[in-house]
């Protein structure tokens, strides 16, 4: 399906790829990017729809690393359609979906499953990750370099750490002679056991099984050392706390090939939104101090985080009405990542231009991806955004099939214009 | 029993309305109505030692207990509060088995609702349950265990013990001794006893410690004989059998030679040192038998007969908050 040319003047561009934040427009054609101007631009020439943007933000789409959704297995939950829905209407243009699915994504042909339902979807680009062992179960290598040839964009265990180093080690040598990325979740399987919060004071008193940041420090520094022995590229994924941060910027000191991503919920809430048990808050990792979510800003500010991710994880009311320990963990994110992360650049914690990049062209990077930048020939996947509209998140009011979200009442900024996809209008407000 | 206990006839006069709809946790209280509850306790302590025990002030009402825990002390003390306040009492003690499989504990809580009984009282064996179903249903709810998080009524039982046996609470030397990590009792303690001037200390083995346990208003000791030392009361604290083997602590004879009361230990303590339990008692572990039964020093028995009427005296000032509302 080829799409209509369209014209963009007016616009703010930020282009995290040549660091340009200014005026400015572009011209799609063919699904791609066919002409940028920088400048003061208020028409353009050419047969096909202009765009005033009216001064606001025109930037690549957003690239989630990490979205979960419940399809196959857990319809009710989310479908591919559903999130791909949500993901539009928040700026989202590409989508990487997690392994913990029913059946796991271990095998090429839920891999392609996967790829032919995001085509009869249409609307943003879905792509699969892939298992590293088999169900998940952190035993047996999964078919890694299938799934690399099927499509998957990376390999993840998902939420379930591998406990077992050496399992861990001959993954990231295995993977690494295949040029397929590998993400981890650090976290220590020994003391994250029954765990549903941060041990602190805070989460003592409420009487709740809670895990030291120490589990987080012990992992990622067992992963850097086998990056370090195996010189393969490693992605952290949603690191959490200071502690942590320090190993991480020793390791990237050190030229180690690691990137590391952080979650918007951890970027935005701290552990005493937790509150009076509210299970919205309760996530994975769980939510930690509020020196942790400052330090992990400025690791964000300052490049030693390179990705944020919306973590979108659906679970449907049932599952998180329950006792605290008891209720499942995670957030929806797809359609309040970007409000949340211009929360960011509105506090004046971090440039816009530098959070772009986080959502854009880093992912786009770490995984391969053509998009993510603003430039003649890239895919025309973009974003308009008016990044100063105040809105309240009503969760009830969210596209996603539940509405856990961390951030239902909270009051962000920015609001999304129009999503284009391969020069295709997906959203439109 | 202090001098101006009040008899059982003005009961009626000092309930009060409870400050919110749900007993959900001691700082739901300030240290005055903790003062005015325990007096109207002291009324129902007369009442319950008369012939006839029976008030009026639950007339109608229907209590419901719902202890998805086993528990004896708590749950008989709760159906004998509603009983002796003329409210109609009735026990469900839903095992994880026989719990239809997949209804949730909103959903039995929803159920119990939908046949209007005026208060809920529970115990589960989660952080927050209370909590959770008080958002969830219109009769009041009675916080009575919720995991390793509060256990008001018993804080307050055992305040009024100390405060019978001393005349006061305030300035008190209190130490809590033992699995402080898993105890609620231990929690509610804290919070209610600091609230009233006493003097905390938490006394156990590291590995059974709350984290950051320091800012909880308390002084931690891992030693036994320096926690307990010039105590004016030293509340010893169930340990749970299965976390005895190896896992926090090495073994029940170590565990006893450290950390368990006997007459040598409890030497330390001031004089006139009384000694809480609040029960059921791991005789040899926590605690020497000596200790516990010699009248002269336990409390533990005056523990038992104070449950009933704190709870009393909760269910009667909550009925009279449902009184004032339509």
């Amino acid at each position: 399906m080829s799409a209509q040319p369209i014209a963009f003047v007016n616009a703010r561009l930020v282009d995290p790829q040549s660091d340009y934040d200014g005026p400015g427009g572009l011209l799609t054609a063919h699904g791609k990017i066919a002409q940028m101007f920088r400048g003061a631009i208020d028409s353009a020439a050419g047969d096909g729809r202009t765009i005033d943007c009216k001064g606001a933000l025109l930037c690549p789409g957003l690239i989630d690393l990490r979205v979960k959704t419940g399809e196959p297995g857990a319809e009710p939950k989310e479908t591919l359609k559903s999130a791909a829905r949500a993901a539009a209407s928040g700026g989202v243009t590409s989508i990487v979906v997690q392994p913990d699915t029913d059946p796991v994504i271990d095998d090429p042909a839920v891999v392609d499953f996967i790829l032919r339902r995001a085509r009869d979807i249409e609307l943003v680009h879905v792509y699969p990750a892939g298992a590293m062992t088999k169900g998940l179960n952190g035993e047996a290598m999964a078919e890694i370099g299938l799934m690399r040839e099927a499509g998957c964009l990376y390999v993840t265990n998902a939420d379930l750490p591998i406990a077992d180093s050496r399992l861990m080690r001959r993954i990231l040598a295995y993977a690494h002679g295949l040029g397929v990325l590998v993400c981890h979740r650090p976290a220590d399987t020994w003391l994250t056991q029954g765990s549903a919060a941060t041990e602190s004071e805070f989460s003592g008193r409420l009487g709740l099984a809670a895990e030291p940041v120490a589990a987080e420090t012990i992992m990622l520094e067992r992963d850097i050392a086998l990056v370090d022995l195996t010189g393969a590229r490693l992605l952290v994924d949603q690191i959490s706390a200071a502690a942590p941060l320090e190993s991480l910027a020793r390791a990237k000191a050190r030229g180690l090939p690691i990137l590391a991503t952080a979650s918007i919920n951890h970027l935005s809430f701290n552990e005493l939104d937790i509150g009076d048990y509210r299970t919205f808050c309760k996530l994975t990792p769980p939510l930690r101090g509020e020196s942790d979510r400052q330090a992990l800003i400025e690791a964000l500010a300052s490049g030693l985080v390179d990705i944020v991710v919306s973590a979108h994880a659906p679970a449907p009311a049932e599952d998180k009405r329950l006792p605290y320990e008891e209720a499942a963990a995670g957030a929806i994110g797809l359609e309040t990542l970007l409000p949340a992360l211009l929360t960011l650049h509105h506090e004046g914690h971090v440039p816009l231009a530098r959070l772009i990049r986080a959502v854009t062209l880093a992912p786009a990077e770490a995984v391969g991806l053509a998009a993510g930048r603003l430039s003649v020939g890239s895919p025309a996947d973009l974003v308009v955004c008016d990044i100063d509209a105040p809105r309240q998140i009503d969760a009830a009011s969210l596209i996603s099939k539940s509405k856990n979200s961390a951030f239902d009442g909270r009051r962000l900024q920015g609001s999304v214009l129009m999503t284009l996809v391969d020069g295709r209008i997906v959203h439109e407000a | 029993m202090t001098a101006n206990a009040p008899g059982a006839d003005d009961v009626h006069n000092r309930t009060f309305p409870f400050p919110r709809r749900h007993f959900l946790s001691v700082t739901d209280l300030d240290p005055i109505q903790v003062g005015e509850l325990l007096d109207l306790a002291d009324g129902f302590v007369a009442l319950n030692r008369q012939t006839t025990k029976k008030a009026d002030l639950l007339k109608g009402r229907t209590l419901i207990n719902l202890f998805f825990e086993a528990s004896t002390r708590t749950q008989s003390s709760f159906e004998l509060a509603g009983k002796r306040l003329g409210a109609d009492v009735i026990n469900m003690s839903p095992r994880a088995s026989s719990i239809v499989k997949g209804e949730t504990l909103v959903d039995t809580a929803v159920t119990l609702n939908a046949m209007r009984p005026d208060i809920l009282v529970i115990r589960h064996g989660a952080s927050g349950a209370a909590s959770l179903l008080s958002q969830k249903v219109s009769c009041s709810v009675i916080n009575a265990g919720d995991g390793q998080h509060e256990h008001p009524s018993q804080a307050l039982l055992d305040v009024l013990s100390m405060r019978r046996a001393f005349g006061r609470v305030d300035g008190l030397i209190v130490a809590i001794c033992g699995d402080v990590l898993h105890s609620r009792v231990a929690r509610s303690n804290v919070a209610l006893l600091t609230m009233l001037g006493a003097n905390v200390r938490v006394v156990g083995p590291a590995s059974l410690m709350p984290p950051a346990v320091d800012r909880w208003g308390v002084e931690a000791h891992h030693d036994m004989k320096s926690g307990i030392a010039g105590a004016d009361v030293v509340m010893m604290l169930r340990l749970q059998l299965e976390r005895m083997q190896g896992a926090f602590v090495p073994s029940t004879r170590e565990y006893f030679r450290l950390w368990g009361l006997d007459r040598e230990k409890l030497a330390r303590a001031a004089k006139g040192v009384r000694v809480m339990h609040p029960g059921p008692m791991n005789r040899g572990v926590e605690i020497d038998s000596d200790v516990a039964d010699d009248p002269q020093v336990s409390l533990v028995q005056d523990q038992v007969e104070m449950g009933v009427a704190v709870r009393m005296a909760i269910l009667a000032c909550l009925a009279a908050r449902l009184d004032n509302q339509p």
